[in-house]
C-alpha cells in the first residue's frame, strides 16, 4: 500500500519514510535538470534569489515533452540523477527536502540526505506517458531558454514514487538487490 | 535506374520520428510479457505492469512512451541502383526529423556542440548512417535513442588473449556498472570484432535486430543466452529495486578483426527500445 503525502510538504512527514516505501505525492514541486541546476547554484552563489524557495521544495529532474494544445504537459518521466550529484548536496543544505529522479547518488549526496533529513525519491524510469496524467498543472517559471530544460512549477496528484535513500541512512538499490538475491538462494 | 524523390524520404521520417516515440515492436513486448511471467519479485513485477500500462497510453497516440524522446539515430541502407532526385538526401533526413519533431510534439534534445550546448531547437541534425547495398530499394531504419541509457554504453580494445571470458565479463560487467541508471529492464546491443569505430555501430546495429529471433550463429546464439541468464541473475531487477528482469535480450553483431585485436563495444539501451523501418 502506498503511502498518501499532501502538500505543505515538511520534514516531519518525511522523517519517517524509508526505503522501498511506495509514496504518492499531491502538492506543488519544481522541475529542474542539469542547466537548470548549474544557474541556480550560480544565482545563489552572486547572492540572488532562485527562481523557488529551496527550503522544503521537492525537484524533479524531469525535462518534459512539449505540452499539446489543451493540456498542460507531455510526457513527463524521470532523468538520471547522477548528473545532478554536483550540485544537491549544496542545495539540501539549504533546505531542500525531496529530489525525485532515477539512479545511483554519490557518496555526497547519500550523506547530505541523512544531514539534512531529507528524501531521494525514484520515478519509473520510462512510464512518462503514465506519469503525465498525474500532472494537473504546469507553468514555467524561469529560464524559458533552456526549452525542456526550463523551470516549471508543477501541480501533481498522486505522483508515484518509491522512497530510494532516505533519512536514516537506508538505500533501497543496495538493499532491493541484496533482499532479491537473499530471497533466491533460499 | 530507379528514381526515389527526397520529400519521398521526408515524410517518412518524419512519420517513423513520431510512430516509433508512440508504439513499441510486438517482439518486445513479447518480450516484456514473458519475463514479467518469469519474475519472481513482486515489487518488480508491479513495475513490469506499470511500464505495460505506459506503453498503452503511449499507444492513445497522446503522449510519447518516454519524455526523453532521443536522438534520431537513421540507418540508410540504399540500392545501388536507385537514384535519388529533388535535392539534397541529408537535409532531407534532417528536414523530416525536425518535422516529426516539431509536429509530433517530441522533446527537443540535440545541443549544437558537445561544450557549449545551445539546443538547436529542432532535434537535428540527425545521426545517419548509410550503407550501400544491392538492389533498388531503399530502406530507412528510425531509431530514437535516449541518452540515459546511451551512456552507460562502453568500449574496450581486448588483447585477442581475453577471448571469449573476457568479451562476456564485459557485458555482463557493464550491466551491472549501469544499475539503476539507463532505466532497466534494459536491452544490449554488442559488437564484437572489426575496429574501433564499427564495434560501436555494430553494437548499435544489434539494437535494432528483433527480440524474437535467434542469432544466426548457434555459437553466438548461446553467448546472447548466457549473458542474459547472468545479467539476470545480478539482482539489480526493474528500475534497481530488485529482481529477476534486468535485462529483456542481449543481440551480438561480429565482424572479421585485426590478429592483434579483439574489439567489444557494448551499446546499452533501455525498455523503450525503439525504431521503426520502411523499405521503399
Ligand atoms: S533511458 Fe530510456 S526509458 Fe530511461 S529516460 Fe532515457 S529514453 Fe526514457
Amino acid at each position: 500500500m502506498a503511502i498518501t503525502i499532501k502538500e505543505p510538504f515538511t520534514k516531519d512527514k518525511f522523517k519517517d519514510l524509508r526505503a522501498g516505501e511506495s509514496v504518492l505525492l499531491t502538492g506543488t514541486i519544481y522541475t529542474a535538470r542539469d542547466a537548470a541546476h548549474k544557474r541556480i547554484t550560480e544565482m545563489i552563489a552572486r547572492g540572488e534569489k532562485p527562481p523557488f524557495e529551496i527550503k522544503d521544495s521537492i525537484i524533479y529532474y524531469v525535462g518534459p515533452t512539449p505540452a499539446k494544445p489543451g493540456r498542460p504537459i507531455g510526457s513527463a518521466g524521470p532523468t538520471t540523477s547522477y548528473r545532478m550529484d554536483a550540485y544537491a548536496p549544496e542545495l539540501l543544505d539549504l533546505g531542500q527536502l525531496g529530489m525525485i529522479g532515477k539512479g545511483q547518488r554519490s557518496d555526497e549526496v547519500m550523506a547530505a540526505v541523512v544531514r539534512n533529513g531529507a528524501v531521494y525519491f525514484a520515478a519509473i524510469g520510462g512510464a512518462a506517458a503514465l506519469m503525465a496524467g498525474c500532472v494537473k498543472e504546469a507553468e514555467v517559471i524561469a529560464f524559458d531558454d533552456l526549452g525542456a530544460e526550463a523551470v516549471r512549477k508543477l501541480y501533481v496528484e498522486d505522483f508515484p514514487v518509491t522512497v530510494v535513500l532516505d533519512p536514516a541512512g537506508g538505500n533501497l538499490y543496495k538493499e532491493g538487490q541484496e533482499a532479491y538475491l537473499a530471497s533466491v538462494s533460499e | 535506374m530507379r528514381e526515389i524523390n527526397v520529400d519521398t524520404i521526408k515524410e517518412n521520417i518524419a512519420r517513423m520520428c513520431i510512430e516509433a516515440n508512440h508504439y513499441l515492436d510486438e517482439d518486445l513486448k513479447e518480450c516484456m510479457a514473458s519475463h514479467l511471467a518469469a519474475e519472481p519479485s513482486e515489487v518488480a513485477r508491479n513495475i513490469l505492469e506499470s511500464i505495460g500500462k505506459n506503453i498503452e497510453i503511449a499507444e492513445e497516440g497522446i503522449f510519447p512512451l518516454c519524455q526523453d524522446t532521443g536522438m534520431a539515430c537513421v540507418f540508410m541502407e540504399i540500392g545501388q541502383d536507385v537514384h535519388i532526385t529533388g535535392g539534397s538526401l541529408e537535409d532531407a533526413i534532417n528536414e523530416g526529423v525536425r518535422q516529426g519533431y516539431t509536429e509530433g510534439y517530441l522533446r527537443k534534445s540535440i545541443v549544437r556542440d558537445p561544450l557549449d550546448r545551445v539546443n538547436t531547437g529542432d532535434n537535428t541534425p540527425a545521426y545517419i548512417h548509410y550503407d550501400i547495398v544491392p538492389g533498388d530499394q531503399v530502406k530507412i531504419t528510425v531509431a530514437p535513442k535516449g541518452f540515459g541509457s546511451e551512456n552507460m554504453s562502453r568500449i574496450k580494445m581486448f588483447p585477442p588473449s581475453a577471448g571469449e571470458e573476457g568479451v562476456k565479463d564485459f557485458v555482463v560487467e557493464t550491466a551491472k556498472l549501469a544499475g539503476a541508471n539507463p532505466c532497466p529492464p534494459i536491452v544490449l546491443g554488442v559488437g564484437i570484432g572489426g575496429t574501433f569505430d564499427k564495434a560501436a555501430l555494430m553494437a548499435k546495429k544489434a539494437l535494432l535486430k528483433p527480440l524474437d529471433k535467434p542469432n544466426e550463429s548457434p555459437y553466438y546464439d548461446e553467448m546472447e543466452q548466457e549473458l542474459l541468464e547472468r545479467i539476470n541473475s545480478l539482482g539489480i531487477g526493474p528500475q534497481g529495486f530488485g529482481g529477476r528482469t534486468t535485462a529483456l535480450a542481449v543481440n551480438i553483431i561480429t565482424a572479421p578483426t585485426h590478429i592483434a585485436g579483439l574489439p567489444v563495444a557494448v551499446n546499452v539501451n533501455c525498455h523503450v527500445s525503439r525504431h521503426k523501418t520502411v523499405v521503399l
